[in-house]
């Protein structure tokens, strides 16, 4: 266990910047893809940052939220796809902003 | 006979009638017949009427049913015939039967023939029941019927706006008059409970005593509808610009009857004048004030009719003048004359407008007097009867009511004085008239002189003109008797004089040319003097600017309301938001996502702003 004494900070460090990166790529990208996988990265640096927080407390509540967010995330790419699929079919691209119908 | 009394104003009324619901489907000739006949059929009845009353001059009253019934207040449909009404009537039909003939002639060419003569018979149908009422609601009622009348003769010509323009202003301005007149109205009947000229004339009497307030607003009242029918000062300035109707038009309302209407009011209700003398002396100053400022005016005029209209208006102020003096027979009787001789000239211009060309300029005429010899001779016995020169009909009238306002005491002299400048002044644009149209070079080749239908009608105005002068109208039952003392001589020398001075300077100046004014018209005080009379004292302009522009303004300002304006606004600025709201709803996820992070960066920051003791 001494080994693998690492600073929470650094690790909350990590998890920023994973959702960092998560955000970003999920402002600038355009390809649903890209999107959804920016999705993924976001909640996976929430993710760490719950399993790092329970380990530092020494609390399992932190491994029990890694599995409702690891649950989620299967829902969120299960109906994700459904929606890329959809995005396909009816406009023949996967590019996000060509679905803008509901603009004002 | 005098039941028939009905009939009179009922006969060109319904043959007003005929011809508007038959438009455009009867023969021309039917048509002037029956304009011509219905008015030719009053006149007859008028005639016999007339000889029934002349052999015993009884009033009478003739009740048709009533009108309408509130309360204690119910006005019949209900003539009154005196003198003076036969005298106002006898003008109407007769003149008017001669107007309408001459009509036929001068309106022949025109499409609009059956709307004409619909209009003329409705006019003298109304101006009948005006001067028959016997109760000043019924006058009323005739009173603004020849005010619609005149309305859609002087427009009658629509095609071009500026008819339609001085129709409106005609109508417009005797408006303000008759607004006067109704509160006139209200206050009598509030005042005196009834409307019914006699009755309330006999209790105006017993209520009111010599120089009270009450009868002296109702008169100011009354004579402010007077003023306006009139074309007194200051209401007088539709009058110029409603010539721009027909030329039989302007004879029989312009000249000889409706404008009249005013007088024969005045002349109506004199027992009510006579208990208020400040409203008499006002009317007396409205007409010399008028009659001067309308001679002067009528001396630069070039336009034929202008010069007509403005020396009508001068001529009505002599009949106020001489009402304003209490001299009512010789102001009916200035009445009459001038419907005869200032119909005849109307006429005569007509003649004279329809032969060359429609030609409204004197000074492109000249020379007519072979060309048109009857329209000439027309022409020389109108001027002459209006200049009051000696033996002629105007000079009977014009002379009485000259030496009537004599005889006033203290002003009498003072508007003797005024009234006598008047007369000079009448007595040269008369004549200047003449010789200008009728001497010197031809400019404008006319097409020919009048025929039949135009012909007798200008010969037999022509003898009226002469001899009406000698008529005695009937109304000594109606006024009260004037004195019978004659002033000194000098002053009846005097004012016979007038006139024939007048012939004397205007021959000289307009036809012999052995005056010349033109040195003293060019330098620069007679060019500005020359241009204020010819604008007609500039009061024409004066009342564009008081009322007319500051009207226009402001109704084009209410035009875009203001106040819906502030509402406006709050809508603006609604639809502002609404815009910009909408235009952030691209249906572009990205954008979402950056404005959601963009705020969240913000609420942190301000977030971290709290301090920690504050949480």
């Amino acid at each position: 266990m001494d080994g693998l004494n690492i600073p929470l900070n650094h690790i909350l460090l990590v998890s920023t910047l994973l959702f960092s990166i998560g955000l970003l790529g999920l402002m600038i990208r355009r390809n649903i893809i890209f999107i959804l996988m920016s999705l993924e990265v976001m909640l996976n640096a929430a993710a760490l940052a719950f399993v790092a927080a329970g380990a530092h407390w020494g609390q399992p509540d932190g491994q029990i939220v890694f599995m409702l967010i690891l649950s989620v995330a299967a829902a969120e790419v299960a109906v994700g796809l459904g929606l890329v699929l959809q995005v396909q079919r009816r406009f023949k691209t996967l590019d996000m902003d060509s679905a803008d119908r509901m603009r004002g | 006979m005098a039941a028939m009394i009905g009939l009179v104003p009922l006969i060109p009324l319904l043959s007003s009638i005929v011809l508007m619901l038959t438009y455009a489907v009867l023969p021309r000739l039917l048509i002037g017949v029956l304009g011509v006949g219905s008015v030719a059929a009053a006149a007859i009845l008028t005639l016999l009427i007339g000889m029934d009353f002349l052999a015993d001059p009884q009033p009478f009253q003739l009740v048709l049913w009533t009108w309408m019934q509130v309360g204690n207040f119910s006005p019949g449909i209900s003539f009154y015939f005196d003198g003076l009404t036969l005298v106002m009537m006898s003008v109407i039909t007769g003149v008017g039967f001669l107007i309408h003939l001459f009509s036929t002639e001068f309106m022949e060419q025109d499409a609009s023939y059956a709307r004409y003569f619909a209009y003329l018979n409705m006019f003298v149908a109304a101006m009948l029941i005006l001067v028959m009422a016997d109760n000043l609601l019924l006058l009323y009622l005739g009173w603004e019927g020849v005010g619609v009348c005149s309305y859609l003769l002087v427009g009658f010509w629509y095609q071009n706006s500026a008819n339609g323009q001085a129709a409106r202003k005609a109508f417009v301005v005797t408006r303000i008059g008759d607004t006067a007149m109704a509160l006139g109205l209200f206050l009598l009947f509030t005042e005196l409970g009834t409307l019914e000229i006699q009755p309330m004339l006999a209790m105006a009497n017993q209520q009111w005593q010599l120089g009270d307030m009450l009868p002296l607003i109702a008169c100011l009242l009354l004579l402010g509808g007077a003023v306006g029918k009139s074309a007194q000062l200051p209401l007088h300035t539709w009058l110029p610009d409603a010539m721009a109707g027909p030329t039989p038009v302007s004879a029989l309302i312009h000249a000889a009857t409706m404008v009249t209407a005013g007088v024969y009011l005045i002349a109506r209700t004199h027992d009510l004048f006579l208990l208020a003398p400040t409203a008499m002396m006002v009317v007396a100053f409205i007409g010399l004030a008028t009659s001067l400022m309308a001679a002067f005016t009528a001396l630069m005029q070039s336009d034929i009719k202008r010069i007509l209209a403005y020396s009508t208006i001068s001529q009505i102020g002599y009949m106020f003048l001489a009402l304003g003096v209490g001299a009512w027979t010789a102001g009916i009787f200035h009445l009459m004359t001038h419907a005869f001789f200032k119909a005849l000239l109307f006429l005569g211009s007509g003649a004279i407008i329809h032969y060359l060309h429609h030609e409204h300029d004197i000074f492109k005429m000249g020379g007519l007097r072979k060309k048109m010899p009857i329209t000439f001779w027309s022409f020389l016995i109108g001027s002459a009867a209006l200049a009051a020169l000696p033996m002629t009909s105007g000079f009977f009238s014009k002379d009485q009511i000259l030496l009537q306002a004599y005889q006033l005491p203290q002003l009498g002299p003072w508007l003797w004085l005024g009234g006598l400048l008047g007369a000079l002044l009448t007595a040269i644009y008369s004549f200047r008239l003449v010789f200008v149209v009728f001497f010197g070079q031809a400019k404008t080749e006319p097409s020919g002189d009048v025929g039949w239908r135009m012909g007798v009608p200008l010969i037999l105005l022509c003898a009226l003109a002469m001899l009406g002068g000698y008529f005695v109208i009937p109304v000594a039952d109606v006024f009260p008797i004037a004195s019978t003392d004659h002033p000194a001589h000098w002053v009846e020398y005097v004012s016979i004089a007038t006139p024939v001075l007048g012939l004397l300077l205007a021959y000289l100046l307009f036809y012999s040319k052995q005056l010349n004014m033109d040195g003293l018209i060019n330098s620069s005080v007679g060019q500005v003097l020359r241009g204020f009379w010819l604008s007609g004292w500039r009061i024409d302009w004066l009342y564009d600017l008081v009322f007319v522009k500051p009207y226009t303004m402001l109704s084009g300002l209410m035009k875009n309301e203001p106040v819906d304006g502030f509402y406006g606004l709050v809508i603006a600025i609604n639809q502002t938001f609404n815009y910009w709201g909408m235009r952030s709803q691209t249906g572009r996820m990205r954008w979402y996502i950056g404005s959601m992070v963009f705020g969240l960066i913000l609420l942190l920051t301000l977030a971290l702003q709290i301090p920690a003791e504050a949480l």
